[in-house]
């Protein structure tokens, strides 16, 4: 009798599945594109970290069969950044969502952009607190209703690619859920770019953030997805809006700058070769 | 060998002690330090940030000290042994991920030069204020390892039993020191490299399918395996089983997992507390008192002796876990206890459990230098009116 295995079966750990998210979630199609990315691009998973912090999408580090670790809230970034500046021969991936790195992470995120911390950071943004039942987060969009905002948001909202780039991001991309190719695309270019690069994924969770805003579905989402998208490459990422009518796309960002651990280790290879001369 | 030498500085120096706790890591091995600037321990980040690189270890100084906390436990399951240090204000910032230490295993170094509190308090001047928070700082139950050096060959020798500890127990370590150890400057003698202890974590004796990265040895420490090494284990804050996976609803797993962390440090506590006794045989009056007070403690019960008055001396070297058992045999033997600590009083109510109808007398000391000698020996005579 044949058994039919999934294309990742080797790439999951099993014990931790079934997973936790709700029918419509796109954190799936995340870890699914993460894990495409790896697979296509050949990298020895003994050598790939796993970092997440807390929320729903925080789960993938465990459903992930590499090396993985799952931080406390908001500290992914800072963790991450201790393990590759101390074996820079492991490829570190973050894949957390937008609470999480840009409301309590929100700085070690900007100095992690800053130092250019050899780093891959995947942002699921659902424009809200998932796990916690819906409260209004630093990418909820103007005027959507959420539990803590009843009578509408009144706080602006980030734009999360403007900021990465601002920051010192080397490679800055958007894409949606619906985008599955271009964000596969997107993560192996960013697995293979020397220094910090930010994908931000714009993910449906149809059952707490649409529930509140006539989204009642994952469907519902996806097509507000298809419908509002625009691809526009390399404009201006402060331009790149997400509105009910409009969401920008594209890659934003793909420049060349050493590295913060591409320094740090340069300097130390001059401070030894220096003593070696004897001349401290 | 040319390295090790680079990461001994053997021979007799004239030091800080913020520099002498550099030192101390460099010499257990540690390669890599995470901080952020603060008084009074600034010079334990700025020695690290020069000698690191000479002994090709990482410094990092980060954005605050939530992210160094976060970084030392990053880079210690990196497989790198690691630090950070800091002061009151910074460590409530550490104990946030004080806990995620304990919780995942983490073995690490987390240095306080403590000052006045409470919240910026006085920078300069010395405290003894942290104690307890180095055992409840953190949110849940949990124990923790914290030694408290009196010297600066002291914070030399302590943190590198910082660093032996925390790779023994897989466990976080805080050196508790005050800003007068951090500051004053002394001899200190570092020995041959050879003749130093230096402890690694216990590592897997079993290939990946079989490995569970949390499923303890007899000695109830699991030996652990590093990111990269093939293993691809998983780690969390959350409650998790042997394996590393998460285990949110099951109270079975809760207790299984907090009580062998807690345990792991309890019942290896004749192991790892260190005290001091000086002229306790026939003591009448015995002084407690750890970190810098211990050193006027220790005049002043000379002066008692001299004075005809049979004083003796009691220093905890290892605040937590509480020598519990060696302060009970001190209490049975003396009519009375005078406890010195420069807070309003906080290891004091340890001592008053451990002494349970021995009377103790507390002498507290807030602000710039400890007490004088001549404060506690007025405090021995009336506590033996």
């Amino acid at each position: 009798m044949s058994e039919e295995l999934h294309p990742f079966e080797t790439f999951l750990r099993k014990e931790m599945i079934p997973h936790i998210w709700c029918d419509g979630c796109g954190n799936g199609i995340i870890l699914n594109s993460y894990l495409m990315a790896l697979k296509d691009l050949n990298i020895d998973f003994n050598k790939v970290v796993t970092v997440a912090g807390i929320g729903c999408i925080g789960r993938v580090s465990g459903y992930t069969k590499t090396d993985s670790y799952h931080t406390t809230h908001g500290r992914a970034v800072a963790f991450a950044t201790g393990v590759k500046l101390a074996n820079p021969e492991l490829k570190v991936a973050v894949i957390s969502g937008d609470g999480d790195l840009f409301a309590i992470g929100g700085n070690h995120f900007i100095h992690a952009a800053r130092r250019n911390v050899n780093l891959q950071v995947i942002c699921a943004n659902n424009f809200t607190y998932g796990m916690t039942g819906g409260q209004y987060g630093p990418t909820t969009p103007l005027d959507a209703w959420t539990s803590t905002t009843p009578y509408g948001n009144v706080e602006h909202p980030f734009n999360l690619i403007h900021l990465a780039a601002a920051s010192g991001a080397v490679y800055v991309a958007r894409w949606t859920t619906l985008h599955v190719r271009r964000l596969t695309e997107s993560i192996k270019k960013a697995l293979q770019k020397e220094g910090f690069s930010f994908i931000e994924v714009i993910t449906p969770c149809p059952e707490i953030y649409g529930r509140y805003n006539k989204m009642r579905t994952g469907i519902d989402m996806m097509n507000w997805f298809r419908k509002a998208s625009e691809i526009r490459n390399y404009s201006d990422p402060a331009k790149a809006e997400i509105t009910p009518e409009r969401i920008v796309l594209g890659e934003f960002v793909d420049i060349e700058k050493p590295s913060f651990g591409r320094l740090l280790h340069g300097m130390t290879a001059k401070v030894q070769e220096k003593m070696k001369r004897g001349n401290r | 060998m040319a390295e090790k030498s680079r990461a001994v500085l053997t021979g007799k120096h004239f030091m800080q002690g913020d520099i002498a706790c550099a030192e101390g890591a460099i010499a257990a091995g540690c390669r890599f330090f995470a901080g952020y600037p603060i008084t009074p321990a600034t010079e334990v980040a700025e020695r690290m940030a020069r000698r690191l690189p000479e002994v090709k270890g990482v410094y990092v100084q980060m954005e605050d000290e939530l992210a160094s906390m976060a970084a030392v436990i990053g880079a210690s399951y990196a497989g790198v042994k690691s630090m950070t240090a800091t002061s009151g204000p910074g460590f409530s910032l550490m104990v946030e991920n004080l806990g995620l230490a304990f919780m995942t295993e983490t073995p690490c170094v987390l240095v306080n030069i403590m000052r006045g509190g409470p919240s910026t308090g006085q920078p300069t001047k010395p405290g003894q204020q942290d104690v307890m928070q180095a055992k409840w700082g953190s949110h849940g139950d949990y124990e923790i390892i914290a030694l408290a050096p009196s010297s600066v060959q002291e914070i030399f020798d302590l943190t590198i039993e910082a660093f032996n500890l925390s790779e023994t127990y897989r466990t976080p370590v805080v050196v508790l020191a005050d800003e007068i150890v951090g500051h004053m400057r002394e001899r200190v003698t570092i020995p041959e490299a050879d003749e130093i202890t230096v402890i690694d974590r216990k590592k897997p004796r079993v290939p990946p399918g079989e490995f569970a990265s949390f499923k303890p040895d007899e000695d109830l420490v699991p030996p652990m395996a590093c990111f990269g090494e093939g293993y691809r284990f998983h780690a969390t804050g959350l409650t998790h089983d042997e394996s590393g996976r998460p285990s949110t609803s099951s109270a079975e797993a809760q207790q299984k997992l907090v009580q062998r962390l807690c345990d792991k440090i309890r019942k290896n506590a004749d192991k790892i507390v260190k005290t001091e006794r000086t002229m306790l045989e026939d003591a009448e009056v015995a002084v407690v008192a750890y970190g810098i007070t211990s050193r006027s403690a220790l005049s002043a019960v000379q002066k008692a002796r001299e004075a005809g008055i049979k004083a003796g001396l009691f220093r905890p070297i290892t605040l937590w876990p509480f020598p519990d058992q060696q302060v009970s045999q001190v209490a049975k033997k003396v009519d009375a206890i005078v406890v010195l600590e420069m807070n309003y009083g906080q290891l004091v109510r340890e001592v008053e459990r451990a002494a349970k109808e021995t009377p103790v007398i507390f002498l507290s000391k807030l602000g710039e230098e400890p007490h004088k000698p001549a404060e506690i020996l007025q405090a021995m005579r009336r506590a033996l009116q």
